[in-house]
Protein backbone atom coordinates (compact mmCIF):
# COMPACT_ATOMS: atom_id res chain seq x y z
CA UNK A 1 0.00 0.00 0.00
CA UNK A 2 1.46 3.50 -0.86
CA UNK A 3 0.41 6.89 0.60
CA UNK A 4 0.12 9.66 -1.95
CA UNK A 5 0.78 12.93 0.05
CA UNK A 6 -0.08 16.39 -1.85
CA UNK A 7 -0.28 19.82 -0.30
CA UNK A 8 -3.61 21.83 -0.01
CA UNK A 9 -5.78 23.49 -2.31
CA UNK A 10 -5.77 20.10 -4.57
CA UNK A 11 -8.45 21.31 -7.88
CA UNK A 12 -9.85 19.48 -9.97
CA UNK A 13 -7.89 20.87 -12.55
CA UNK A 14 -5.34 19.16 -11.23
CA UNK A 15 -6.86 16.03 -10.49
CA UNK A 16 -8.41 15.84 -14.32
CA UNK A 17 -7.51 18.80 -16.46
CA UNK A 18 -10.30 20.26 -17.93
CA UNK A 19 -9.16 19.88 -21.46
CA UNK A 20 -10.43 16.05 -21.17
CA UNK A 21 -14.04 17.04 -19.15
CA UNK A 22 -15.68 16.01 -22.59
CA UNK A 23 -14.17 13.50 -24.42
CA UNK A 24 -13.54 11.29 -21.37
CA UNK A 25 -16.35 10.17 -18.91
CA UNK A 26 -15.87 6.16 -18.65
CA UNK A 27 -13.45 4.96 -15.81
CA UNK A 28 -11.27 3.67 -18.74
CA UNK A 29 -10.88 6.59 -20.32
CA UNK A 30 -10.42 8.60 -17.09
CA UNK A 31 -7.54 6.63 -15.33
CA UNK A 32 -4.35 7.17 -17.69
CA UNK A 33 -5.20 11.18 -17.04
CA UNK A 34 -5.66 11.11 -13.28
CA UNK A 35 -3.76 14.10 -11.52
CA UNK A 36 -1.59 14.45 -14.77
CA UNK A 37 -0.67 17.91 -14.29
CA UNK A 38 0.15 17.34 -10.50
CA UNK A 39 1.86 14.32 -10.30
CA UNK A 40 2.55 12.19 -13.73
CA UNK A 41 3.89 9.10 -11.39
CA UNK A 42 0.52 8.71 -9.94
CA UNK A 43 -1.43 7.16 -13.47
CA UNK A 44 1.28 5.00 -13.83
CA UNK A 45 2.08 3.59 -10.37
CA UNK A 46 -1.44 3.76 -8.50
CA UNK A 47 -2.26 0.23 -7.15
CA UNK A 48 -5.08 -0.80 -4.99
CA UNK A 49 -5.58 -0.49 -1.94
CA UNK A 50 -3.58 2.95 -1.75
CA UNK A 51 -4.36 6.13 0.36
CA UNK A 52 -4.27 9.96 -0.81
CA UNK A 53 -3.29 12.54 2.44
CA UNK A 54 -3.87 15.71 1.60
CA UNK A 55 -4.06 19.28 3.28
CA UNK A 56 -7.46 21.65 3.04
CA UNK A 57 -9.75 22.27 0.06
CA UNK A 58 -9.17 18.68 -1.63
CA UNK A 59 -11.09 18.77 -4.89
CA UNK A 60 -12.07 22.67 -5.21
CA UNK A 61 -13.23 24.13 -8.33
CA UNK A 62 -15.39 22.71 -10.97
CA UNK A 63 -17.83 20.16 -10.60
CA UNK A 64 -16.28 17.54 -12.40
CA UNK A 65 -17.07 14.19 -11.62
CA UNK A 66 -14.39 12.49 -13.43
CA UNK A 67 -11.69 12.73 -10.25
CA UNK A 68 -13.90 10.73 -8.01
CA UNK A 69 -14.93 8.26 -10.83
CA UNK A 70 -11.17 7.45 -11.61
CA UNK A 71 -10.20 7.70 -7.43
CA UNK A 72 -12.65 4.77 -7.31
CA UNK A 73 -12.30 2.90 -10.39
CA UNK A 74 -7.93 2.85 -9.64
CA UNK A 75 -8.94 1.37 -6.06
CA UNK A 76 -7.87 4.85 -3.86
CA UNK A 77 -8.84 2.44 -0.47
CA UNK A 78 -9.36 6.67 0.68
CA UNK A 79 -8.65 10.24 0.59
CA UNK A 80 -8.09 11.70 4.28
CA UNK A 81 -7.66 15.36 4.08
CA UNK A 82 -7.69 18.66 6.04
CA UNK A 83 -10.85 19.77 4.74
CA UNK A 84 -12.60 19.09 1.11
CA UNK A 85 -14.78 21.26 -1.34
CA UNK A 86 -18.52 20.51 -1.06
CA UNK A 87 -18.57 19.35 -4.56
CA UNK A 88 -16.35 16.89 -4.42
CA UNK A 89 -17.59 16.12 -1.46
CA UNK A 90 -20.79 15.09 -2.23
CA UNK A 91 -19.47 13.07 -5.56
CA UNK A 92 -17.40 11.18 -3.77
CA UNK A 93 -20.85 10.05 -1.95
CA UNK A 94 -22.76 9.54 -4.79
CA UNK A 95 -19.87 7.40 -6.21
CA UNK A 96 -19.08 5.46 -2.61
CA UNK A 97 -15.35 6.99 -2.23
CA UNK A 98 -14.10 6.93 1.57
CA UNK A 99 -13.49 10.42 2.13
CA UNK A 100 -12.11 11.39 5.73
CA UNK A 101 -12.23 14.97 6.77
CA UNK A 102 -9.34 14.87 9.65
CA UNK A 103 -6.78 17.67 10.25
CA UNK A 104 -4.94 15.81 13.36
CA UNK A 105 -4.04 12.83 11.23
CA UNK A 106 -3.13 14.68 8.06
CA UNK A 107 -0.69 16.52 10.45
CA UNK A 108 0.46 13.37 12.34
CA UNK A 109 1.64 11.76 9.46
CA UNK A 110 5.18 11.14 8.52
CA UNK A 111 7.34 9.33 5.42
CA UNK A 112 6.72 5.91 6.23
CA UNK A 113 4.26 5.32 8.40
CA UNK A 114 1.34 2.97 7.91
CA UNK A 115 -1.97 4.17 7.92
CA UNK A 116 -4.71 2.11 9.03
CA UNK A 117 -8.23 2.55 8.81
CA UNK A 118 -11.63 1.49 10.07
CA UNK A 119 -15.06 2.80 8.72
CA UNK A 120 -17.01 1.31 10.39
CA UNK A 121 -15.44 2.13 13.60
CA UNK A 122 -14.60 5.95 11.95
CA UNK A 123 -10.69 4.95 13.51
CA UNK A 124 -7.59 5.96 11.44
CA UNK A 125 -4.26 4.82 12.99
CA UNK A 126 -1.64 6.60 11.96
CA UNK A 127 1.93 5.02 13.01
CA UNK A 128 1.16 4.31 16.93
CA UNK A 129 -1.29 7.15 17.30
CA UNK A 130 -5.11 6.72 16.77
CA UNK A 131 -7.29 9.54 15.31
CA UNK A 132 -11.25 9.43 15.18
CA UNK A 133 -13.73 10.60 12.22
CA UNK A 134 -16.82 11.20 12.93
CA UNK A 135 -19.89 8.87 10.69
CA UNK A 136 -22.04 10.53 8.10
CA UNK A 137 -25.57 11.01 8.49
CA UNK A 138 -27.51 7.99 8.47
CA UNK A 139 -29.55 9.68 5.25
CA UNK A 140 -26.32 9.59 3.60
CA UNK A 141 -25.09 6.28 4.74
CA UNK A 142 -28.26 4.92 3.43
CA UNK A 143 -26.96 6.47 -0.37
CA UNK A 144 -23.04 4.70 0.01
CA UNK A 145 -24.72 1.27 1.44
CA UNK A 146 -26.79 1.15 -1.70
CA UNK A 147 -23.80 0.89 -3.20
CA UNK A 148 -23.86 4.55 -4.38
CA UNK A 149 -26.70 7.52 -5.94
CA UNK A 150 -27.69 5.60 -8.80
CA UNK A 151 -28.12 2.33 -7.41
CA UNK A 152 -30.20 3.69 -4.52
CA UNK A 153 -32.15 6.02 -7.03
CA UNK A 154 -32.73 3.20 -8.77
CA UNK A 155 -33.82 1.03 -5.89
CA UNK A 156 -36.22 3.73 -5.04
CA UNK A 157 -38.17 4.04 -8.34
CA UNK A 158 -38.37 0.30 -8.36
CA UNK A 159 -40.48 0.88 -4.66
CA UNK A 160 -42.56 3.32 -6.33
CA UNK B 1 -34.66 32.00 17.06
CA UNK B 2 -33.84 34.10 13.41
CA UNK B 3 -33.19 32.25 10.45
CA UNK B 4 -30.40 33.01 8.05
CA UNK B 5 -31.56 33.38 4.15
CA UNK B 6 -29.99 29.86 3.34
CA UNK B 7 -32.14 28.49 6.52
CA UNK B 8 -35.18 29.81 5.79
CA UNK B 9 -35.20 28.88 1.85
CA UNK B 10 -33.79 25.22 3.09
CA UNK B 11 -36.78 25.50 5.67
CA UNK B 12 -39.21 25.94 3.02
CA UNK B 13 -38.41 23.69 0.23
CA UNK B 14 -37.98 21.16 3.22
CA UNK B 15 -41.40 21.67 4.21
CA UNK B 16 -39.59 22.24 8.19
CA UNK B 17 -40.88 25.15 10.61
CA UNK B 18 -37.28 26.16 11.69
CA UNK B 19 -33.42 24.19 10.44
CA UNK B 20 -30.36 24.69 11.79
CA UNK B 21 -27.17 24.19 10.59
CA UNK B 22 -25.91 20.53 10.24
CA UNK B 23 -29.71 19.78 9.59
CA UNK B 24 -30.06 17.15 6.37
CA UNK B 25 -33.49 18.39 4.60
CA UNK B 26 -34.92 16.64 1.58
CA UNK B 27 -35.99 19.41 -1.04
CA UNK B 28 -37.66 19.42 -4.88
CA UNK B 29 -35.68 21.87 -6.76
CA UNK B 30 -37.37 24.28 -8.97
CA UNK B 31 -35.07 23.67 -11.97
CA UNK B 32 -32.16 21.46 -13.02
CA UNK B 33 -29.21 23.02 -14.58
CA UNK B 34 -27.02 20.61 -16.74
CA UNK B 35 -24.83 21.57 -19.97
CA UNK B 36 -22.62 19.85 -22.38
CA UNK B 37 -22.40 17.06 -20.18
CA UNK B 38 -26.31 15.99 -20.18
CA UNK B 39 -24.90 13.54 -22.52
CA UNK B 40 -22.79 11.64 -20.26
CA UNK B 41 -25.71 12.42 -17.45
CA UNK B 42 -28.37 10.60 -19.58
CA UNK B 43 -25.86 8.05 -20.46
CA UNK B 44 -25.71 6.46 -17.00
CA UNK B 45 -29.33 6.57 -16.72
CA UNK B 46 -30.52 5.45 -19.98
CA UNK B 47 -32.62 2.36 -18.86
CA UNK B 48 -34.53 4.21 -16.31
CA UNK B 49 -35.44 7.17 -18.89
CA UNK B 50 -37.09 4.37 -21.21
CA UNK B 51 -38.86 2.95 -18.68
CA UNK B 52 -39.77 5.60 -15.67
CA UNK B 53 -38.99 9.05 -18.25
CA UNK B 54 -38.02 11.89 -16.81
CA UNK B 55 -39.32 13.80 -13.54
CA UNK B 56 -41.21 16.62 -14.95
CA UNK B 57 -40.80 18.20 -18.97
CA UNK B 58 -40.41 21.97 -17.46
CA UNK B 59 -37.96 20.56 -14.46
CA UNK B 60 -34.13 20.50 -16.63
CA UNK B 61 -32.76 23.54 -18.15
CA UNK B 62 -30.86 22.27 -20.65
CA UNK B 63 -27.85 24.76 -22.34
CA UNK B 64 -24.71 23.70 -25.04
CA UNK B 65 -22.16 25.79 -23.84
CA UNK B 66 -19.27 24.34 -22.99
CA UNK B 67 -17.59 23.23 -26.50
CA UNK B 68 -19.61 24.99 -28.69
CA UNK B 69 -19.54 24.81 -31.85
CA UNK B 70 -18.36 21.76 -31.60
CA UNK B 71 -14.49 21.40 -31.65
CA UNK B 72 -14.37 17.25 -32.70
CA UNK B 73 -16.21 14.34 -33.65
CA UNK B 74 -16.71 13.67 -30.20
CA UNK B 75 -17.91 17.13 -28.93
CA UNK B 76 -20.45 16.86 -32.18
CA UNK B 77 -21.79 13.51 -31.04
CA UNK B 78 -21.79 14.88 -27.59
CA UNK B 79 -24.18 17.53 -29.13
CA UNK B 80 -25.90 15.46 -31.37
CA UNK B 81 -26.90 12.89 -28.15
CA UNK B 82 -28.18 15.49 -26.31
CA UNK B 83 -31.17 17.00 -28.99
CA UNK B 84 -31.99 13.65 -29.30
CA UNK B 85 -32.18 13.40 -25.95
CA UNK B 86 -34.23 16.88 -25.75
CA UNK B 87 -36.38 15.81 -28.60
CA UNK B 88 -37.43 12.27 -27.22
CA UNK B 89 -38.46 13.81 -23.95
CA UNK B 90 -39.85 16.65 -24.80
CA UNK B 91 -37.41 19.18 -22.32
CA UNK B 92 -38.71 22.57 -22.59
CA UNK B 93 -36.18 24.46 -21.82
CA UNK B 94 -33.65 23.49 -24.15
CA UNK B 95 -31.27 26.31 -25.41
CA UNK B 96 -29.21 24.82 -28.18
CA UNK B 97 -25.65 26.77 -29.26
CA UNK B 98 -25.25 30.17 -29.19
CA UNK B 99 -27.75 31.14 -27.02
CA UNK B 100 -25.48 32.16 -24.12
CA UNK B 101 -23.13 30.44 -21.25
CA UNK B 102 -25.45 28.58 -19.04
CA UNK B 103 -25.67 30.76 -15.92
CA UNK B 104 -26.49 34.10 -18.13
CA UNK B 105 -29.07 31.63 -20.05
CA UNK B 106 -30.41 30.88 -16.34
CA UNK B 107 -31.16 34.59 -15.07
CA UNK B 108 -31.70 35.91 -18.79
CA UNK B 109 -34.83 33.66 -18.81
CA UNK B 110 -36.70 34.24 -15.66
CA UNK B 111 -35.28 30.61 -14.58
CA UNK B 112 -33.70 31.57 -11.97
CA UNK B 113 -35.66 34.22 -9.54
CA UNK B 114 -35.84 35.23 -6.13
CA UNK B 115 -36.55 32.89 -3.57
CA UNK B 116 -36.42 29.86 -5.94
CA UNK B 117 -33.66 27.11 -5.17
CA UNK B 118 -31.59 26.14 -8.80
CA UNK B 119 -29.17 23.33 -8.83
CA UNK B 120 -26.54 22.20 -11.13
CA UNK B 121 -24.32 19.87 -12.90
CA UNK B 122 -21.49 22.82 -13.00
CA UNK B 123 -19.47 24.80 -9.85
CA UNK B 124 -20.65 28.42 -10.96
CA UNK B 125 -24.31 27.63 -10.56
CA UNK B 126 -24.14 29.49 -7.08
CA UNK B 127 -23.92 32.83 -9.75
CA UNK B 128 -28.36 32.98 -9.20
CA UNK B 129 -27.91 34.64 -5.62
CA UNK B 130 -27.16 37.91 -7.72
CA UNK B 131 -31.01 38.04 -7.90
CA UNK B 132 -31.76 36.59 -4.89
CA UNK B 133 -32.28 32.84 -5.68
CA UNK B 134 -30.23 29.80 -3.71
CA UNK B 135 -28.21 28.03 -6.34
CA UNK B 136 -25.73 25.14 -5.71
CA UNK B 137 -23.70 23.05 -7.77
CA UNK B 138 -23.53 19.18 -7.97
CA UNK B 139 -22.14 16.15 -9.95
CA UNK B 140 -23.45 14.53 -12.70
CA UNK B 141 -24.07 11.01 -11.20
CA UNK B 142 -27.23 13.56 -8.81
CA UNK B 143 -27.84 15.45 -11.54
CA UNK B 144 -28.90 12.36 -13.52
CA UNK B 145 -31.08 10.76 -10.14
CA UNK B 146 -31.90 14.22 -10.20
CA UNK B 147 -33.66 14.05 -13.58
CA UNK B 148 -35.39 10.94 -12.55
CA UNK B 149 -36.56 11.65 -9.17
CA UNK B 150 -36.80 15.51 -9.43
CA UNK B 151 -35.52 15.29 -5.36
CA UNK B 152 -32.29 15.56 -3.24
CA UNK B 153 -31.13 16.17 0.19
CA UNK B 154 -29.09 19.17 1.35
CA UNK B 155 -27.30 19.72 4.77
CA UNK B 156 -27.87 23.05 6.13
CA UNK B 157 -24.83 25.43 5.90
CA UNK B 158 -23.29 27.97 8.57
CA UNK B 159 -23.88 31.15 7.15
CA UNK B 160 -21.10 34.23 6.63
CA UNK B 161 -22.27 37.46 6.62
CA UNK B 162 -20.76 39.85 4.37
CA UNK B 163 -21.22 43.78 5.25
CA UNK B 164 -19.96 46.06 2.26
CA UNK B 165 -19.46 49.79 3.13
CA UNK B 166 -18.24 52.83 1.28
CA UNK B 167 -18.20 53.51 -2.16
CA UNK B 168 -15.84 51.42 -4.99
CA UNK B 169 -13.34 54.63 -6.63
CA UNK B 170 -13.68 54.53 -10.05
CA UNK B 171 -11.48 52.22 -12.23
CA UNK B 172 -12.65 49.43 -9.05
CA UNK B 173 -14.99 47.19 -10.40
CA UNK B 174 -17.38 44.73 -8.60
CA UNK B 175 -14.51 41.62 -9.86
CA UNK B 176 -11.99 43.65 -7.99
CA UNK B 177 -14.06 43.43 -4.78
CA UNK B 178 -14.76 39.78 -4.82
CA UNK B 179 -11.01 39.04 -5.40
CA UNK B 180 -10.42 41.12 -2.68
CA UNK B 181 -12.41 39.21 -0.40
CA UNK B 182 -10.88 36.20 -1.62
CA UNK B 183 -7.32 36.94 -0.77
CA UNK B 184 -8.62 37.63 2.32
CA UNK B 185 -10.41 34.59 3.44
CA UNK B 186 -8.51 32.58 1.05
CA UNK B 187 -9.97 29.62 -1.17
CA UNK B 188 -11.41 27.51 1.44
CA UNK B 189 -12.46 30.49 3.48
CA UNK B 190 -16.43 29.73 3.17
CA UNK B 191 -16.21 26.47 2.37
CA UNK B 192 -19.37 24.32 2.73
CA UNK B 193 -21.07 27.75 3.70
CA UNK B 194 -24.09 30.18 2.76
CA UNK B 195 -22.43 33.82 2.08
CA UNK B 196 -24.49 36.69 2.20
CA UNK B 197 -23.72 39.88 1.35
CA UNK B 198 -25.17 43.30 2.60
CA UNK B 199 -24.35 46.75 3.07
CA UNK B 200 -24.45 49.28 0.48
CA UNK B 201 -25.24 47.23 -2.06
CA UNK B 202 -26.94 49.60 -4.26
CA UNK B 203 -24.01 50.59 -5.98
CA UNK B 204 -23.97 46.84 -7.39
CA UNK B 205 -26.49 46.57 -11.22
CA UNK B 206 -27.39 42.40 -11.33
CA UNK B 207 -24.63 42.64 -13.51
CA UNK B 208 -22.08 43.37 -10.77
CA UNK B 209 -23.88 41.39 -8.05
CA UNK B 210 -23.42 38.50 -10.82
CA UNK B 211 -19.48 38.69 -10.86
CA UNK B 212 -19.57 38.54 -7.26
CA UNK B 213 -22.05 35.48 -6.76
CA UNK B 214 -20.31 33.93 -9.53
CA UNK B 215 -16.87 33.74 -8.17
CA UNK B 216 -18.44 32.31 -4.68
CA UNK B 217 -17.30 29.13 -4.93
CA UNK B 218 -13.90 30.27 -5.43
CA UNK B 219 -13.89 30.50 -1.80
CA UNK B 220 -15.58 27.12 -1.16
CA UNK B 221 -19.47 28.71 -0.37
CA UNK B 222 -22.16 26.88 -1.33
CA UNK B 223 -23.84 29.56 -2.51
CA UNK B 224 -23.58 33.38 -2.52
CA UNK B 225 -26.81 35.81 -2.57
CA UNK B 226 -27.51 39.37 -2.65
CA UNK B 227 -31.17 40.26 -1.08
CA UNK B 228 -33.48 41.35 -3.94
CA UNK B 229 -34.43 44.71 -3.88
CA UNK B 230 -35.88 47.63 -6.39
CA UNK B 231 -32.52 46.85 -8.44
CA UNK B 232 -33.17 43.26 -8.59
CA UNK B 233 -36.97 43.79 -9.13
CA UNK B 234 -36.42 46.55 -12.31
CA UNK B 235 -33.97 44.09 -14.00
CA UNK B 236 -36.82 41.65 -13.68
CA UNK B 237 -39.04 43.94 -14.99
CA UNK B 238 -37.50 44.72 -17.96
CA UNK B 239 -36.95 41.46 -18.58
CA UNK B 240 -40.63 40.97 -19.14
CA UNK B 241 -40.47 38.97 -15.50
CA UNK B 242 -44.09 39.18 -13.64
CA UNK B 243 -43.63 40.27 -9.76
CA UNK B 244 -46.07 37.69 -8.93
CA UNK B 245 -44.05 34.48 -10.18
CA UNK B 246 -41.77 34.94 -7.65
CA UNK B 247 -41.18 35.84 -3.47
CA UNK B 248 -38.12 37.09 -2.66
CA UNK B 249 -36.87 35.06 0.95
CA UNK B 250 -35.13 37.61 3.37
CA UNK B 251 -32.81 36.37 6.37
CA UNK B 252 -34.20 37.39 9.79
CA UNK B 253 -32.51 40.56 11.28
CA UNK B 254 -32.17 38.04 14.21
CA UNK B 255 -30.24 35.55 12.41
CA UNK B 256 -27.04 34.14 13.51
CA UNK B 257 -24.05 33.87 11.45
CA UNK B 258 -20.67 31.67 12.11
CA UNK B 259 -18.75 34.71 11.01
CA UNK B 260 -19.53 38.26 10.11
CA UNK B 261 -16.96 40.88 7.86
CA UNK B 262 -16.78 43.82 6.85
CA UNK B 263 -15.00 45.70 4.18
CA UNK B 264 -14.93 49.27 3.31
CA UNK B 265 -15.03 49.62 -0.72
CA UNK B 266 -13.94 52.89 -0.37
CA UNK B 267 -10.49 51.61 0.08
CA UNK B 268 -10.47 48.89 -2.33
CA UNK B 269 -8.05 49.04 -5.73
CA UNK B 270 -7.97 46.80 -8.43
CA UNK B 271 -6.81 43.46 -7.70
CA UNK B 272 -5.15 40.90 -9.63
CA UNK B 273 -5.11 36.72 -9.13
CA UNK B 274 -2.02 35.43 -9.88
CA UNK B 275 -0.91 32.16 -10.68
CA UNK B 276 -1.96 29.29 -9.84
CA UNK B 277 -4.87 29.89 -7.32
CA UNK B 278 -7.94 32.27 -7.03
CA UNK B 279 -6.50 33.59 -4.02
CA UNK B 280 -2.85 34.07 -4.57
CA UNK B 281 -4.16 37.70 -4.91
CA UNK B 282 -2.03 40.98 -5.23
CA UNK B 283 -2.65 44.73 -5.91
CA UNK B 284 -2.36 45.99 -9.29
CA UNK B 285 0.86 47.53 -9.06
CA UNK B 286 2.62 44.84 -7.35
CA UNK B 287 2.34 43.29 -10.78
CA UNK B 288 2.18 45.56 -12.80
CA UNK B 289 4.57 45.55 -15.67
CA UNK B 290 3.97 41.36 -16.21
CA UNK B 291 4.49 40.78 -19.83
CA UNK B 292 0.84 39.30 -21.29
CA UNK B 293 0.21 37.00 -24.42
CA UNK B 294 -3.41 37.16 -24.15
CA UNK B 295 -6.10 38.79 -22.81
CA UNK B 296 -9.53 37.04 -22.44
CA UNK B 297 -12.44 39.43 -21.18
CA UNK B 298 -15.70 38.33 -21.03
CA UNK B 299 -16.81 34.76 -20.10
CA UNK B 300 -20.24 34.28 -16.99
CA UNK B 301 -18.12 36.22 -14.73
CA UNK B 302 -17.82 39.42 -16.87
CA UNK B 303 -19.26 39.02 -20.41
CA UNK B 304 -22.19 41.27 -19.93
CA UNK B 305 -23.11 44.62 -21.35
CA UNK B 306 -21.59 46.76 -18.74
CA UNK B 307 -18.58 44.80 -19.36
CA UNK B 308 -18.13 45.07 -22.71
CA UNK B 309 -19.05 48.70 -22.40
CA UNK B 310 -16.03 49.69 -20.36
CA UNK B 311 -13.94 47.31 -22.24
CA UNK B 312 -15.08 49.62 -25.44
CA UNK B 313 -14.81 53.03 -23.46
CA UNK B 314 -11.48 51.98 -22.79
CA UNK B 315 -10.73 50.77 -26.53
CA UNK B 316 -12.18 53.47 -28.10
CA UNK B 317 -10.01 54.43 -30.95
CA UNK B 318 -6.93 52.31 -29.78
CA UNK B 319 -5.01 49.59 -31.05
CA UNK B 320 -4.36 46.66 -29.07
CA UNK B 321 -1.20 46.11 -28.49
CA UNK B 322 0.45 44.06 -31.35
CA UNK B 323 1.81 41.10 -29.22
CA UNK B 324 -1.57 40.74 -27.77
CA UNK B 325 -4.37 38.54 -28.74
CA UNK B 326 -7.87 40.05 -27.10
CA UNK B 327 -10.60 37.95 -27.21
CA UNK B 328 -14.17 39.17 -26.16
CA UNK B 329 -16.57 36.27 -25.04
CA UNK B 330 -20.27 37.51 -24.62
CA UNK B 331 -22.21 35.96 -21.75
CA UNK B 332 -25.16 35.26 -24.26
CA UNK B 333 -26.54 36.29 -27.66
CA UNK B 334 -28.95 39.17 -26.11
CA UNK B 335 -25.92 40.58 -25.11
CA UNK B 336 -24.10 40.05 -27.77
CA UNK B 337 -26.99 41.63 -29.60
CA UNK B 338 -27.62 44.72 -27.91
CA UNK B 339 -23.57 45.15 -27.88
CA UNK B 340 -23.84 45.06 -31.82
CA UNK B 341 -26.59 47.89 -31.32
CA UNK B 342 -24.83 49.72 -29.20
CA UNK B 343 -21.87 50.00 -31.57
CA UNK B 344 -19.90 48.69 -28.83
CA UNK B 345 -18.54 45.13 -31.26
CA UNK B 346 -17.67 48.12 -33.65
CA UNK B 347 -15.07 49.64 -31.79
CA UNK B 348 -13.46 46.28 -30.40
CA UNK B 349 -13.40 44.87 -33.51
CA UNK B 350 -11.88 48.07 -34.73
CA UNK B 351 -9.55 47.76 -32.12
CA UNK B 352 -8.21 44.75 -33.20
CA UNK B 353 -9.93 41.83 -30.72
CA UNK B 354 -11.64 38.64 -31.94
CA UNK B 355 -15.03 37.99 -31.26
CA UNK B 356 -15.91 34.87 -29.96
CA UNK B 357 -19.27 32.96 -29.76
CA UNK B 358 -21.51 33.12 -26.98
CA UNK B 359 -20.35 30.10 -24.90
CA UNK B 360 -17.16 28.97 -22.58
CA UNK B 361 -14.84 28.49 -24.95
CA UNK B 362 -10.77 29.08 -23.51
CA UNK B 363 -12.26 29.22 -20.08
CA UNK B 364 -11.91 25.34 -19.23
CA UNK B 365 -8.62 24.91 -21.96
CA UNK B 366 -11.08 22.75 -24.15
CA UNK B 367 -11.12 25.31 -27.59
CA UNK B 368 -10.98 28.91 -28.47
CA UNK B 369 -7.67 30.45 -27.06
CA UNK B 370 -5.74 27.90 -25.88
CA UNK B 371 -2.69 29.10 -24.46
CA UNK B 372 0.81 27.29 -25.58
CA UNK B 373 3.87 26.94 -22.93
CA UNK B 374 5.74 30.03 -21.47
CA UNK B 375 2.52 32.23 -22.21
CA UNK B 376 0.54 34.31 -19.83
CA UNK B 377 -3.24 35.40 -20.27
CA UNK B 378 -4.87 38.02 -17.99
CA UNK B 379 -8.37 36.62 -18.35
CA UNK B 380 -11.89 37.91 -16.61
CA UNK B 381 -12.75 34.62 -16.00
CA UNK B 382 -13.28 32.98 -12.74
CA UNK B 383 -10.35 30.39 -12.67
CA UNK B 384 -6.54 30.69 -12.57
CA UNK B 385 -5.74 27.12 -12.15
CA UNK B 386 -2.69 25.27 -13.56
CA UNK B 387 -3.69 23.88 -17.25
CA UNK B 388 -7.13 25.71 -16.80
CA UNK B 389 -6.68 26.98 -19.88
CA UNK B 390 -5.58 24.10 -22.02
CA UNK B 391 -1.69 24.24 -20.89
CA UNK B 392 -0.18 23.34 -17.63
CA UNK B 393 2.76 25.08 -18.79
CA UNK B 394 1.41 28.41 -19.40
CA UNK B 395 0.07 31.38 -16.27
CA UNK B 396 -3.79 32.88 -16.40
CA UNK B 397 -3.85 36.20 -13.88
CA UNK B 398 -7.80 37.24 -13.12
CA UNK B 399 -8.48 40.98 -13.31
CA UNK B 400 -11.22 43.10 -13.95
CA UNK B 401 -12.31 43.76 -17.68
CA UNK B 402 -11.05 47.55 -17.07
CA UNK B 403 -7.85 46.63 -15.92
CA UNK B 404 -7.56 43.42 -18.98
CA UNK B 405 -8.58 45.97 -21.38
CA UNK B 406 -5.96 48.79 -20.42
CA UNK B 407 -3.72 45.97 -20.21
CA UNK B 408 -4.22 45.23 -23.67
CA UNK B 409 -3.19 47.92 -25.13
CA UNK B 410 0.06 48.49 -23.28
CA UNK B 411 0.82 44.44 -23.35
CA UNK B 412 1.65 44.87 -19.86
CA UNK B 413 -0.59 44.21 -16.61
CA UNK B 414 -1.42 48.05 -15.88
CA UNK B 415 -3.42 49.72 -13.24
CA UNK B 416 -6.67 50.96 -14.99
CA UNK B 417 -6.91 54.00 -13.36
CA UNK B 418 -3.61 55.05 -14.99
CA UNK B 419 -6.44 55.38 -18.19
CA UNK B 420 -10.01 56.30 -16.25
CA UNK B 421 -9.56 59.21 -14.88
CA UNK B 422 -13.00 59.56 -14.17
Amino acid sequence: MRIWKYGDNINTDMLFPGKYTYTCSTPEEIKPHLLEDLDPLFAKNVKEGDIILAGRNFGCGSSREQPVVGLKAVGIKAVIAKSFARIFYRAAINQGLLLIECPEAVDAYSEGDKIEINAEKGIIKIGDKRFSFPSLPPEILAIRDAGGLLSYTKLKLRKK
Amino acid sequence: MGMTFAEKILAKYGGERQVTPGQIVTVSPDHLLTHDNTAAIVQKIQEELEKYGIYNKTFPVVVLDHVIPAASEKTARNHKIIRDFVKKHGIKNFFDIGIGICHQVMIEKGLALPGKLLLGSDSHTCSYGAVGAFSSGIDRTEAAALMLTGETWLKVPSSIKITLKGKLKSGVMAKDVILHIIGDISASGATYCSVEFTGNIKQFSVDDRFTIANMGVEMGAKNAYFPPDEITTSYLDQIGIARSSYTPVFPDRDASYDMELEYDLSNMVPMIACPHSVDNVRKVDEVAGIEINQCLIGTCTNGRVSDLQITARILKGKKVHPDVRLLILPASKKVYEEALRNGIIEILVKAGAVILPPGCGPCLGAHQGVLAPGERCLSTANRNFKGRMGCKEAEIYLSSPATAAVSAIYGVITDPREVIKT
